[in-house]
């Protein structure tokens, strides 16, 4: 039996806090979500157990540490449903893991004149890594736009991609518009032509089901702490034969085989890609964040949120002057919002002096922004802990800014 | 000379903030100030006078009249505006001398340094370092 997702709350010790003398109503998960005591021990526990160097020590303690660390790394494969685990690279998170993907993938195949085709709905680091090694490596960005609904443009995606393009880079959920793109056909449309995909999966991992062999999708990349683990770890997925092909990210210790004065080769995977001391502890973190996840039913929980998300949807819309960004098909855990006549920013600090946490501003994602003439939005996301009195709250609050600018 | 001294309109601002004892009211009290604040020309609002914040925007012209600073300012975001109605009240038509060596306290003894976190990006304390260089400069001339 799958446990009660309305018993998540009471898991996570920072949610019990006031804050300016409210109870605190935490609604900027799409930013990071909070951690609950089973990941916070998890990290301690290792700390006062188990802490050594890892792969390269042959006493107890560097053993326990490197067996833990590899533990998770088949936890991660297997949520994911990679057929290896020797395909999973921790990195710092998805900003680091498409970086990676950005360097050793453009060293390896990327030639002037080719095209990187990125998507208009991109967070920016999306966006600006593949920018930055098309100026390095002459090559051509392109970008795919989105519709006034917040849907990519997959028509526009087809005539894009041509002869020249190397890689299309696109989220699976949008962080400030919460759109959910359609990956396994965007997937099937750039290998029909032999072009493989990262997909972006920060928004979407805590909240939908990712099989990266149902998708095929060629690179997928997320971040720890945005699915109630520690900040500072993250994942890349990928295929075999793009590890196998691409260079180095980074070098150093670790991801070597024989150093010479003459010569370097370097380790197996996926090894080759993490180089330096890695980040135990928040591996060991992300493990029992994995743990806490598989608690519950996936199917219950994606239900839970997008009622959860429609009611917050409905609630907003009915107060006066309430513009709500988007009406995609299928949207997951984001309502980015603005209210007419008060700024966004105005209306965050207003909120919080309520007790209610929500995100103001561009969210990261200039291009949507000026695609829909707008400075930036309040967005309001959710997480496994949050419930309708949330969104009651929220609504409250935004009706109470209301008065208080005076309309 | 202004009417009243820095020290004396800082004197009154942190008297009046001191009669409201939660945020609420300060913060309607700070919307009261940015509302009253006069509006900018929207012709200076141009983009060479514009500090951009990823929160929210703030323009500013500042000019140096006979020794004296002399500044209009405007932001996008109410909240900002209260907050550079407070600069404005304290150092517009100062002499530049005295805007230089201002020690720009208020915002921590109002308390809301602290309370308002983003000031980086709010664009406040770029219009500072704005309004001390256009003093130094004037007081160069």
């Amino acid at each position: 039996m799958s446990k009660n997702i309305l018993s998540a709350r009471e898991d996570f010790p920072i949610l019990k806090q006031k804050i300016n003398d409210r109870p605190l109503v935490y609604l900027d998960n799409a930013a990071t979500t909070q951690k609950p005591q089973s990941v916070i021990d998890a990290i301690s526990h290792y700390y006062e157990t188990t802490n050594a160097n890892i792969h390269r020590g042959n006493h107890t303690l560097a053993i326990q540490a490197t067996n833990a660390y590899e533990d998770v790394r088949k936890k991660v494969a297997a949520y994911i449903n990679a057929p290896s685990p020797s395909q999973i690279i921790f990195t710092r998170g998805t900003t680091e893991s498409i970086n990676l993907v950005a360097y050793s993938f453009g060293e390896a195949f990327v030639k002037p004149g080719d095209e990187i085709l990125v998507s208009e709905l991109e967070h920016h680091s999306n966006y600006v890594p593949w920018q930055l090694m098309c100026q390095r490596k002459g090559a051509n960005f392109r970008v795919i736009p989105f519709d006034e609904d917040g849907e990519l443009d997959l028509e526009a995606f087809k005539e894009l991609l041509n002869k020249k393009t190397k890689l299309v880079a696109v989220n699976q959920v949008s962080n400030s518009l919460g759109t959910v793109n359609p990956i396994d056909e965007i997937v099937k449309i750039a290998h029909a032509v032999n072009v493989p995909v990262l997909v972006d999966g920060a928004q979407a991992i805590q909240h939908l089901n990712h099989d990266v062999q149902a998708s095929d999708a060629d690179f997928y990349a997320f971040s720890g702490h945005k699915m109630y683990a520690p900040m500072g770890i993250g994942v890349l997925y990928a295929k075999h034969e793009w590890l196998m092909q691409m260079p180095p990210f980074q070098s150093g210790g670790e991801m070597i085989d024989i150093v010479t004065p003459n010569k370097v080769t370097f380790n197996v995977l996926p090894y080759k890609f993490e180089a330096g001391t890695p980040n135990v502890a928040d591996v060991i973190g992300l493990g029992a964040a994995l743990d806490y996840l598989k608690q519950f039913d996936p199917a219950e929980l994606q239900a839970y949120e997008d009622d959860l998300l429609n009611y917050g949807l409905g609630l907003l819309s009915e107060i006066p002057g309430m513009k709500i960004y988007g009406n995609p098909k299928h949207r997951s855990a984001i309502i980015p919002f603005n209210v007419e006549d008060i700024q966004h920013y105005d209306v965050g600090i207003l909120l919080d002096s309520k007790g209610v946490a929500v995100r103001t501003g561009q969210h990261c994602t200039q291009p949507i922004m000026d695609a829909l003439h707008i400075s930036g939005t309040v967005r309001a996301s959710l997480g496994i802990y949050n419930n309708r009195e949330d969104l009651d709250a929220l609504a409250r609050g935004i009706q109470s800014v209301i008065k208080m600018i005076g309309r | 000379m202004a009417e009243k001294s820095i020290e004396e309109i800082e004197k009154e601002l942190i008297e009046n903030f001191s009669l409201f004892d939660n945020w609420d009211e300060k913060y309607e009290y700070l919307i009261e100030l940015g509302q009253a604040l006069p509006a900018m020309d929207p012709a200076l609002k141009t983009d060479e006078r514009l500090v951009h914040g990823c929160q929210s925007s703030v323009w500013f012209d500042i000019h140096c009249i006979d020794g004296k600073i002399n500044f209009s300012v405007d932001s996008d975001s109410l909240i900002v505006r209260g907050l550079v109605s407070i600069l404005y009240q304290l150092l517009n038509n100062q002499p530049a001398e005295l805007v230089l060596t201002a020690d720009m306290h208020i915002f921590e003894d109002l308390g809301l340094w602290h309370h308002i976190s983003s000031q980086r990006s709010n664009g406040l304390n770029a219009v500072m370092a704005h309004l001390k260089q256009a003093a130094a400069d004037c007081i160069g001339k």
